[in-house]
């Protein structure tokens, strides 16, 4: 072989290998955008926050992220404010939009993934592994999901055990706005941890949201009232709300069971919804006087 | 209630005001060829609208990036932004001559009260749909059910109100308030049954925004707003007459029923039109009429036009505004023109309260 051939070849070779560098630089996202709070939660459980550039509003977890510029709120996304981030790749929640703006971003060929919104074990799985295909952590977010649905079932079936056979109806109250109870019924992220927690939904009769007639809430009998933590005076708050006519004649407001807890942690359905169901667990079944 | 647009010659020699209104009419063309100027320029990307310019005359080929915020960010919302802004303003002050009422808005009509509830009934019950009407409208059946809404429940009110070919603007008005209060009524019962993520998009909806910008959204509204705007120059002397009161008006040979129905068709083409697209964006219709007034007084024919540019600037500056003062997030519009708008009406009020000895 001659000379030149051999620096062809070799040159050929280093070539190809430049560019084949170059492609898989050009594949590996590393300014990425995360919308939803469980979506921001996984990543940094992936250990891969150092790609994060911006986030949405919904996205609090951990401290750290707060750090970062805020996007807006997940279904008001607006395109040239998400473009000026320079993103190249956008992690969202199911539900982002709207889809103007999508359109727009696709067609900056930015790219998307898109992460289902289910309210169970099963679905938090699903997120970890959508998350981590999209950011080339196949290996890492398996090993995630393999503990996170480990971490769950051991959380659920102790949830089971701390029941003993005696189950608490429990009523979520999303707010109490002018006088009247927003309550979580089924289909929504309330249902769903408290199921998880060994809990029974006192709310069955309508999907989502919905503010309620006190009648309905008297009957719905609630052993315990589960709201989301807002920060501020407690003890004023749940003096309050428990003099509310409606939860006057409940089990929880006779017994002054309210729990109260992180919304993030509570209704992320992210890598923290085992100890979410620990926490609730014990606040239903633990040690009462 | 006529004293908002008393007898044109009221203050000042009628030639002077003229003079005045051409003036302003030039200086208001090129404040809105500047301020677009400044709408293409400004964003919370960094492209620069100058160093596209330079790239383009050098011959260079424009990055994907920028040529996607100007060609499909920033140009269709700034058509979107003088296309509505120029209704809703041009609305405002044909609904104020007509109706005689210096707090008349194109809601009176009732395009606002059908729009609105069309599209929270496209929100909440879209997905109800069959699929093959949801393939056809893609993402625009927001728009598309509003604007319909809004034509259907000014044809209801403008039948309600006329009998033997005479339009009572009085029904109008007062069947307006009615099918105001059963349109929020319907909008109630939908809002009950919408779920989280549908009650944001409603609610970012009545906020108004030009966020959603696209192509296909200026072409639909820009015949619809165009033809509404082109045929509102030929109401001004026929508004200008009914200040004076619809008997006077008939009286010095202004056909008021033709004037009634072509400002009713004008305004609901183009409100309908610019609340499709844009959500609802409040107080344009209301300030910018009044100021134009208080500048250059209540002649319609330098009023109309001059509203039409006003309105537009308005409405681009509040854009400018809510595009980067929480940038990479953005604020609704309609809460730009409200912070601004209610202050300037305000401020409007005490002055005529002033002038009026109240």
């Amino acid at each position: 072989m001659s000379t030149f051939s051999r620096l062809y070849i070799t040159l050929s070779l280093l070539l190809v290998t430049m560019m084949a560098g170059h492609m898989v630089m050009a594949q590996t996202p590393s300014r990425i955008v995360t919308v939803g709070g469980s979506v921001t939660e996984i990543v940094y459980a992936l250990d891969q926050q150092d790609r994060l550039i911006a986030r949405d509003t919904t996205s609090s977890y951990p401290d750290q992220v707060t750090e970062l510029p805020d996007i807006g709120y997940a279904r008001a996304l607006s395109p040239e404010g998400v473009l000026s981030v320079a993103p190249d790749l956008i992690i969202a929640i199911e539900g982002a939009g709207p889809p103007e703006t999508i359109d727009v971003l696709k067609s900056a060929q930015v790219g998307y993934v898109s992460v289902p919104e289910i309210y169970s074990a099963d679905g938090i799985v699903t997120k970890i592994r959508i998350v981590g295909a999209a950011l080339d952590q196949g290996p890492a977010a398996e090993a995630l999901a393999q503990q996170v649905a480990d971490d769950l079932s051991a959380a659920q079936a102790a949830a089971v055990q701390a029941v003993g056979g005696h189950p608490k109806k429990v009523l979520f109250i999303l707010s109490t706005q002018g006088g009247r109870i927003m309550a979580g019924g089924r289909n929504s992220a309330a249902d769903g941890i408290i199921r998880m927690a060994g809990g029974i939904n006192a709310i069955t009769a309508f999907d989502g949201y919905k503010p309620m007639a006190d009648e309905a809430v008297t009957v719905a009998a609630p052993d315990v009232i589960l709201m989301m933590d807002r920060g501020g005076d407690h003890g004023a708050a749940t003096k309050e709300l428990l003099m509310m006519p409606a939860l006057i004649p409940t089990p929880a407001a006779q017994n002054g069971k309210v729990v109260r807890m992180n919304g993030l942690h509570l209704l992320g359905f992210g890598p923290r919804t085992a100890s979410a169901i620990t926490e609730l667990s014990q606040a239903l079944y633990g040690e009462t006087h | 209630m006529s004293l908002a647009v008393g007898a044109p010659s009221a203050h000042a020699p009628p030639m002077d005001r003229r003079v005045q209104a051409r003036r302003l009419t030039v200086a208001l063309s090129l404040l809105l060829a500047v301020t677009s100027v400044f709408s293409l320029a400004w964003g919370a990307s960094g492209t620069s609208l100058w160093g596209a310019m330079a790239d383009l005359i050098a011959g260079r080929e424009l990055s994907r990036l920028d040529r996607i915020v100007l060609f499909d960010i920033r140009l269709p919302r700034l058509c979107l932004g003088i296309l509505v802004g120029a209704s809703l303003a041009v609305s405002g002050a044909v609904m104020q001559g007509l109706f005689r009422n210096p707090l008349a808005d194109p809601g009176l009509i009732g395009v606002s009260a059908g729009a609105g509830l069309a599209a929270i009934t496209a929100i909440v019950l879209g997905a109800m749909l069959p699929p093959a009407i949801r393939e056809l409208t893609g993402n625009y059946l927001v728009p598309i059910s509003a604007f319909f809404g809004g034509w259907g429940s000014t044809l209801v009110l403008y039948r309600v109100a006329t009998r033997h070919g005479q339009t009572s603007v009085a029904t109008m008005l007062l069947a307006g308030i009615a099918l105001g209060a059963l349109a929020g009524a319907l909008s109630g019962i939908l809002v009950y049954m919408a779920d989280d993520s549908q009650l944001r998009d409603l609610t970012f909806w009545g906020m108004g925004s030009l966020a959603g910008a696209t192509w296909a959204k200026v072409m639909a509204a820009t015949p619809i707003i165009l033809a509404a705007l082109a045929v509102t120059p030929f109401l001004a002397r026929g508004l200008n007459g009914l200040a004076l009161g619809e008997a006077a008006a008939g009286h010095i040979g202004i056909s008021v029923q033709l004037i009634k129905n072509t400002s009713i068709l004008a305004v609901a083409a183009a409100t309908g039109a610019a609340v499709a697209v844009s959500g609802g964006i409040g107080f344009i219709g209301i300030v910018v009429p009044h100021l134009l007034r208080l500048a250059t007084g209540p002649d319609h024919h330098s009023l109309l036009p001059n509203a039409a540019l006003l309105g537009a600037t308005l409405l681009l500056a509040a854009d400018m505004i809510a595009r980067v003062i929480i940038a990479p997030a953005e604020l609704p519009i309609g809460i730009v023109t409200a912070v601004l708008g209610a202050p300037v009406f305000l401020w409007i009020l005490l002055k005529r309260r002033g002038a009026l000895g109240l």
